[in-house]
């Protein structure tokens, strides 16, 4: 009895040749799910929405083909250009988010009783949803029972009705988002002030650096990992920012306090009109303005990953 | 340890520090602490511009008790817990599986993947609102909460993945080698070896994602509309519109809201930080 039966044959050379390829091809078994949810749900609509984006379309119709059309009628949009400034105000206010964490962060840098609770307490903003952020910060800046003129109104000032007028409304709202975004800032260097190396703190003391000089050349090196994340995630806050605006002042007064974001969430989907064409273009903006960080991102954690 | 400790300074800095630090707390959640008082006022404070003075009377039970009982706030709860959960589950599994194929494996387009992942992660995801919103109809998801989490699963894959490679490519990769050489099975590896030390990073991510996903707002608003799938993000806006203008309630039910997380914060707190470092920072 020589005669194998093939199945068993069969089976043992597939058995076989999988164990062969074991290192090959299991890790695109372990990928497969993982690539296949970001494919269709991430990266197949960045480049359905870039299709779009050459189309007029209402959601529901045919969609017609206008080539760059959309695009020509958003350089005259005077709605976008607002949206665009204040993007790039967001971008830059909210980068103060970063300093003021880590003044905050070396303020709670002590060991006295009780600063883990202090600790958690400061960090508290940003456990909390931005609709709930949004919702106080309004109430905080009602114009006549607000907290905010009950305050100026001790020293003398005000009322002001932040929200109602268009040239601080914008500034109202990044300055509630400051609020949760500097609480993670201070996180990010609390942990990172823990790292700090103490022999080079004694040397630098030796040499006789103190306070500013010790922060400046000293500290602030040390905590270039916290810094590069806290960017990251600022810059990306700055650029997502979407619930504050919609919660706040739903864009008002006047459409002063858009950003590309919500403007394109109001030409898409809102009773303003179902463009999604339109929509698609605002959003390719966004996305062509979000990829120059991202390729900063990517550059710099590949140089560190070489570096390895 | 900078600045200077506490200890090693003179009396009166020592004194000035301990009285600044409750006071610099006031500040810094006096907006909260105003709508944690304003919960458990009377409606009557409201009318008569007794907005930031203490409450004429403590209303708490009724105040919370209308939001439990006569709102859909429970449902918007429990809403918010259906699409919360699984897609903890979902995005920390995909992760884990992706995580270690990145980590573990050196092939040539190990990199590349792994920039996808990150890149899509900072993707403004207004990109994909159109699309994500017409897939979801065509599927016949829209409105439910099965078609957010599907969306949020996938979305979420990306920051995982990248803080599971982070983690597994810090773990000591002699481990898996020496169980290679003793012939164990690849997948073995990934469940005897690897995933017992994965665990405070998969702690770290749940904890982390239930947050995010718990306060998305945007997502809830384009996938959803109504009490049978809203989360509570997008269900507060509707109970406010419901008791407009009734301060005291709205802040009840916006406590409530925000409670969840607090929780989750407070009770995992370590795990929690060491997740939004991202694991760079040690």
């Amino acid at each position: 009895m020589t005669a194998i039966d093939p199945t068993i044959a069969s089976a043992k050379s597939e058995r076989g040749w999988y164990k062969r390829n074991e290192i090959a091809v299991t890790p695109w078994l372990f990928l497969a799910p993982a690539i296949l949810f970001f494919a269709f749900y991430v990266l197949w609509p960045i480049y359905q929405s870039i299709a779009i984006s050459f189309y007029d379309w209402d959601g529901l119709g045919e969609a017609r083909y206008v080539g760059m059309a959309n695009y020509v009628e958003l350089m005259d949009d005077s709605a976008f250009e607002v949206s665009l400034w204040n993007n790039l105000k967001w971008l830059l206010l909210y980068l103060l988010a970063i300093p003021g964490g880590l003044f905050i962060a070396l303020f709670l840098n002590q060991t006295v009783t009780g600063i883990r609770l202090y600790k958690s307490l400061f960090f508290f903003p940003f456990v909390i949803s931005q609709v709930v952020v949004g919702l106080v910060f309004s109430w905080f800046y009602l114009p006549n029972e607000g907290l905010l003129n009950g305050v100026l109104g001790l020293v003398g000032l005000g009322p002001i009705n932040v929200l109602g007028d268009p040239t601080m409304a914008t500034y109202g709202i990044i300055a509630a988002g400051l609020w949760p975004q500097t609480a993670y800032c201070m996180i990010l260097y609390l942990t990172g002030l823990n790292a700090v190396d103490p022999e080079q703190i004694e040397a630098g003391r030796l040499d006789g650096a103190k306070g500013w000089k010790m922060l400046w050349y000293i500290i602030i090196p040390q905590l270039k990992p916290a810094t590069f994340i806290a960017f990251v995630v600022t810059i990306i806050g700055a650029l997502r920012s979407f619930d504050l605006i919609s919660i706040m002042t739903n864009g008002g007064p006047f459409g002063q306090t858009r950003v590309l974001s919500f403007y394109m969430f109001e030409k898409a989907l809102s009773e303003y009109g179902f463009r999604m064409g339109y929509g698609a273009a605002i959003a390719v903006v966004l996305f062509l303005i979000m990829l120059i960080f991202i390729a900063y991102f990517l550059w710099s954690m590949w140089a560190e990953e070489k570096g390895r | 340890m900078f600045p200077t400790p506490i200890e090693k300074t003179s009396r009166s800095w020592q004194l000035t520090y301990q009285s600044l630090l409750p006071l610099a707390l006031i500040m810094w959640l006096l907006p909260l602490i105003a709508v944690a008082v304003f919960s458990v006022k009377p409606a009557v404070d409201f009318t008569q511009g007794n907005y930031w003075g203490l409450p004429s009377s403590f209303e708490m039970f009724n105040n919370y008790g209308q939001v439990f009982f006569n709102s859909d706030m429970p449902r918007y709860m429990l809403n918010s817990v259906l699409i919360t959960v699984p897609t903890v589950i979902g995005a920390v599994a995909l992760s884990c599986l992706a995580g270690f194929a990145l980590g573990i494996y050196r092939f040539k387009s190990n990199i590349w993947i792994f920039f996808m992942f990150v890149a899509g992660n900072f993707v403004p995801f207004q990109i994909l609102m159109v699309p994500v919103r017409d897939l979801t109809l065509d599927m016949g998801l829209y409105n439910t909460k099965t078609g957010l989490v599907l969306f949020h699963i996938a979305f979420q894959t990306g920051f995982c993945t990248l803080f599971m490679r982070n983690f597994i490519r810090a773990l000591p990769i002699e481990l898996v080698e020496a169980a290679r050489v003793e012939g164990i099975a690849e997948w073995k590896i990934f469940w005897y070896v690897v995933i017992p030390l994965m665990k405070p990073a998969i702690a770290a991510l749940s904890v982390l994602i239930f947050t995010f996903i718990w306060n998305d707002y945007f997502w809830a608003v384009v996938l959803t509309q109504g009490p049978e799938s809203q989360p509570v993000t997008a269900g507060i806006t509707s109970f406010n519109a419901q008791f407009r203008a009734a301060y005291h309630l709205m802040s009840a039910g916006s406590i409530v809201a925000a409670l969840p997380p607090v929780l989750m914060f407070f009770l995992m707190q370590k795990h929690f930080i060491a997740g939004l470092t991202l694991g760079a920072v040690k």
